[in-house]
């Protein structure tokens, strides 16, 4: 069945009206605006989370500091330990710290329990930075969060940043878009000795967009190191609240998931006038050009002779694997629903690389730009779509007939029961899926799940599941 | 390098660290999904909706369906009328639930939206139902948002036709799993007697593969069901919290007697379960239940020494941790932590009956232990640091104490978010029973193994 009309709409009948303008098919004669980056329909079963969602996982990584989620139980009750984030050092940002507000102090207001809470973690853990995050309740009754945390922070000497995260105040991006500022509040301002003139001589760099889950910020930072370039922090993965105080002494910011990080970007670049560059170490073809533009920004010819003898070493040292997963996985037919932009661009990549055909593509807080992007590189009749809900994935993968699907949790049981194959790309992923050594792996996950001979017993093609016994 | 709890017990007033509970709307959520084709609704932010779907989802594996009024900075200071006048028109145009089933969070609650007036004022197709629970999550936990769903199925659908009662018996099996509703149904069936259960998660959040996606899985309580509830001729709630104010509710409503017992967890449970279904309806326990009950016994007999005196610490909610305890105390084990993030108080009803219920039996059976409703995993850490267990039992985030402790530990209750198949096998009834002694005796003859130096490791356990 086909799913547009002969002029290249959508088929009505399915969808709510309201969402046809946020779906589209590539080659069909709207062109390519979608809308996007809007506020969900009331009665729609989004996959799609709130502000204290994207600022908790930009923050979270942060692994020295108190994260304390100011509200009732819930919010810090199903975010505890879920982001995948690997830490180094410390592992006290996988407590789940909560003032658990009751009637009462929704009825007297939660300023005081915050004190309290401040003061008892701040005296038992020692931290170098509280971060208080606001949840829906408390953009309500109106506890003045910059009040109680400003009286802590004098007390205990350290810093303790409100997080402006009430649910309700936007989306996921916006939440993004909070834990930024909160970030830019620690950053400290650059001292003398690295000041704008020197600021090329240091090799340093921030890395931002990069969650580290398992492990695969220091992937990166490895081949940094090899070809010369020290990271000053990861914002956030495996950070401390050290490191970060001293982003600002880093000549270049290098930007892999811009959708979360691209507004602290766009900041530290107006105030520190730090420069930063988009990259993507997702797939060998991304992460090649991303090593390359880093040694082009620095023009150090000795950097950009060590970035080409690492692509060099580490694209053959992967690419016989790749190429025998490719034999298995050659046209086989793949549907992306991601968070982000970038990430669902680099996927494309990546699955071209192992001769996957992209069906079906989108994003929960994809910007403009990156659906441009989108329709640009993707196939004719490949489904775009924004904030798509369950029953619109389903359709699409059905029509469109895909073997595999890459999502977040919610998204795993849906692909299950249609007997579609299934790789989390989020906070549940096993396996570093950045670099070379992550180009692998995501091969091998998707042999290993697409190849699996479960779905021999699952798919139902007609006659249910016992058709073909 | 997880342990960052100290030993030294010092008094808080500032909140919790590491809940040992979730808040309301989420058990409203699971309570709803126990209706056949409802489509559960979270009247507050899209974060709470994905929250709970995404938690419910890692415990069952299964899509878990949620609609969400989607609030916005707009809703929050005018209220959110208009965002479920809207939901509820597009809940029926796009999903056709037989049921719409809505929750309230901590926002609507704050900003005292008006449910009832707002749901009169809503269009709603023919034949199709709305229902509303006020769950506010900063009172209670999951296991109360999961009373106030009951409660509201049965204020809003249960009728009462006659005074003459039909010869047959409603069941509320409150906050267990699927493969606990299905154990319980099996029991009731065996003893040949006609029943009503709801909300009854069985078929829905266990559903099989069939190669489709269904937004309505088979199974589920019907509407007429839960309505023709109200003609009982006596509910039996399992647990206190979960599901005894909504029997006692249908009670009053409708004057269907109700006795609540407890989740029929381990060998005794199960029998009051049986005895009192056998009291009212005069009916004999079926041989097949017998022998059940006789394989179990066996078990216990063949198995006993490798429990007696061993210390057990256990959190989880307050209805399985108080059968537990009971059958823990019967397998000759001494629970001496017994927490539960929940508040001691009842939905509607007297506080302190999880401390009562677990003093009670722990006193007959001369054990000494801390027992805490309200209280969270840190506390639990720092009990065990005190007092060391050979065994913890609880949801996953046990495993942080476990690990950090170097103890034993049995995945038992919710959240499971590291383990499968969990949710389709029982613990309730007989064979839930030989589960648990199963689950148990293997956690502790694995680490006894584990640590036996070669001379002491043994064939024959």
């Amino acid at each position: 069945m086909s799913l547009a009309t002969p002029d290249g709409h959508l088929k009505k009948g399915c969808l709510v009206e309201e969402r046809e303008a946020s779906i589209l098919i590539k080659g069909g004669q709207r062109k390519n605006q979608l809308r996007c980056d809007t506020d969900s329909i009331a009665g729609c079963v989004s996959q799609r989370a709130c502000v204290y969602c994207g600022a908790r996982v930009v923050l979270n990584p942060v692994t020295d500091a108190v994260h304390l989620v100011h509200g009732p139980i819930g919010c810090s009750s199903y975010t505890w330990d879920v982001r995948g984030s690997l830490s180094s050092e410390s592992e006290l940002y996988r407590n789940s710290f909560s003032t658990d507000l009751k009637e009462n102090d929704i009825i007297f207001g939660g300023e005081r329990k915050l004190a309290r809470a401040i003061d008892e973690l701040a005296e038992r853990y020692n931290p170098p930075v509280v971060f208080v995050y606001a949840t829906c309740v408390v953009g309500v009754i109106g506890d003045d969060l910059e009040a109680v945390c400003k009286k802590a922070a004098s007390r205990h000497e350290i810093p303790v940043i409100p997080v402006q995260s009430s649910g309700f105040i936007g989306n996921k991006s916006a939440g993004y878009r909070a834990a930024c500022d909160t970030l830019l509040r620690l950053i400290e301002p650059r001292s003398a000795d690295c000041s704008s003139g020197k600021k090329h001589e240091t090799k340093s760099v921030n890395y931002l967009g990069d969650f580290n889950l398992a492990g695969e910020a220091w992937i990166i930072t490895e081949y940094l190191r090899q070809i010369g370039v020290e990271v000053n922090t990861v914002f956030t993965g495996d950070s401390k609240c050290g490191n970060i105080k001293k982003a600002a002494g880093a000549s270049l910011n290098i930007v892999q998931c811009a959708g979360s990080m691209g507004y602290l970007a766009r900041r530290m670049d107006e105030i520190y006038g730090i420069p930063f560059l988009r990259v993507s170490f997702l797939g060998v073809e991304d992460t090649s050009a991303s090593l390359r533009s880093i040694a082009a920004f620095f023009k150090d010819l000795r950097m950009k002779r060590l970035a080409e003898e690492l692509i060099q070493r580490e694209s053959a040292a992967v690419k016989p694997q790749i190429d025998s997963y490719r034999e298995k996985l050659r046209h086989k037919k793949a549907a992306i629903y991601v968070g982000g932009g970038f990430k669902a661009i680099s996927l494309i990549k990546q699955f071209r690389e192992l001769g996957i055909e992209v069906v079906m593509v989108g994003t929960q807080t994809g910007q403009e730009e990156d659906y441009r992007t989108l329709h640009d590189i993707t196939d004719n009749g490949t489904v775009i779509l924004d904030d798509a809900n369950p029953s619109e994935l389903e359709r699409f993968m059905t029509e469109k007939g895909a073997h595999l699907l890459v999502g977040g949790v919610k998204e795993r049981p849906l692909a299950y029961k249609l007997g579609v194959a299934f790789i989390d790309h989020n906070h549940d992923r096993k396996h570093p899926l950045s670099g070379y050594a992550g180009a692998v792996n995501f091969a091998r996950e998707v042999q290993d799940t697409v190849c699996s001979p479960v779905w021999k017993y699952a798919r139902g093609t007609g006659g249910g599941i016992y058709a073909g016994i | 390098m997880l342990d960052c709890t100290p030993k030294e017990i010092v008094e808080r007033s500032g909140g919790v660290i590491n809940p040992a509970k979730a808040c309301q709307p989420l058990g409203a959520m699971y309570a709803a999904l126990g209706i056949h084709s409802c489509l559960p609704h979270s009247h507050g932010s899209q974060g709470c909706c994905s929250y709970h779907r995404s938690h419910l989802t890692r415990h069952f594996r299964e899509p878990v369906m949620a609609t969400t009024s989607s609030f916005t900075e707009g809703a929050s200071v005018f209220g959110g009328g208009s965002n479920l006048r809207t939901a509820i028109k597009n809940v029926f145009a796009i999903y056709n639930p037989d049921v719409m089933a809505v929750h309230t969070t901590c926002l609507s609650e704050t900003i005292g939206d008006d449910i009832p007036t707002i749901i009169k004022s809503a269009e709603i197709p023919a034949g199709k139902v709305v229902i509303y629970a006020h769950t506010p999550s900063y009172q209670g936990s999951h296991v109360t948002g999961f009373c106030n769903m009951v409660k509201a199925m049965i204020a809003q659908l249960s009728r009462a036709d006659t005074n003459e009662k039909e010869e047959q018996v409603n069941i509320i099996p409150g906050f267990v799993d699927p493969g606990d509703m299905r154990e319980i149904k099996r029991l009731t069936g065996k003893m040949g007697i006609k029943f009503i259960i709801f909300p009854d998660t069985a078929g829905v959040m266990d559903s099989p593969m069939t190669g489709r996606f269904h937004m309505y899985p088979a199974g589920g309580a019907l509407v007429d069901d839960i309505r023709e509830a109200g003609n009982s001729a006596m509910t039996v709630a399992l647990g206190y919290y979960a599901s005894g104010s909504p029997a006692h509710l249908l009670e009053r409503n409708c004057r269907v007697p109700a006795i609540t017992l407890k989740t029929p967890i381990g060998i005794k449970a199960t029998d009051d379960f049986l005895m009192r279904l056998r009291g009212k309806f005069a009916r004999e326990i079926p041989y097949e239940l017998e022998e059940e009950r006789g394989q179990l016994v066996d078990v216990m007999t063949d198995t006993h020494y490798h429990f007696y005196g061993k210390k057990v610490a256990l959190f989880g909610d307050p209805d399985i941790l108080i059968g537990l305890t009971e059958f823990l105390l019967s397998l000759g084990m001494r629970p001496v932590h017994v927490l539960t993030g929940t508040p001691s108080g009842t939905p509607g009803g007297p506080k302190g009956v999880f401390e009562r219920e677990i003093n009670e039996m722990l006193a007959v059976a001369g054990v000494e232990s801390r027992v805490k409703a309200a209280g969270d995993l840190f506390e639990l850490h720092q009990w065990i640091k005190n007092e060391p267990v050979d065994l913890l039992m609880g949801n996953t985030y046990g495993k942080y104490i476990a690990r950090a402790e170097d103890i034993p530990f049995v995945r038992v209750g919710f959240p499971i978010l590291d383990r499968s198949a969990h949710s389709y096998l029982p613990i309730v009834g007989y064979r839930g029973a030989l589960r648990l002694v199963e689950m148990i005796s293997n956690a502790l003859l694995d680490r006894q193994d584990r640590d036996a130096a070669d001379e002491d490791l043994e064939l024959i356990m």
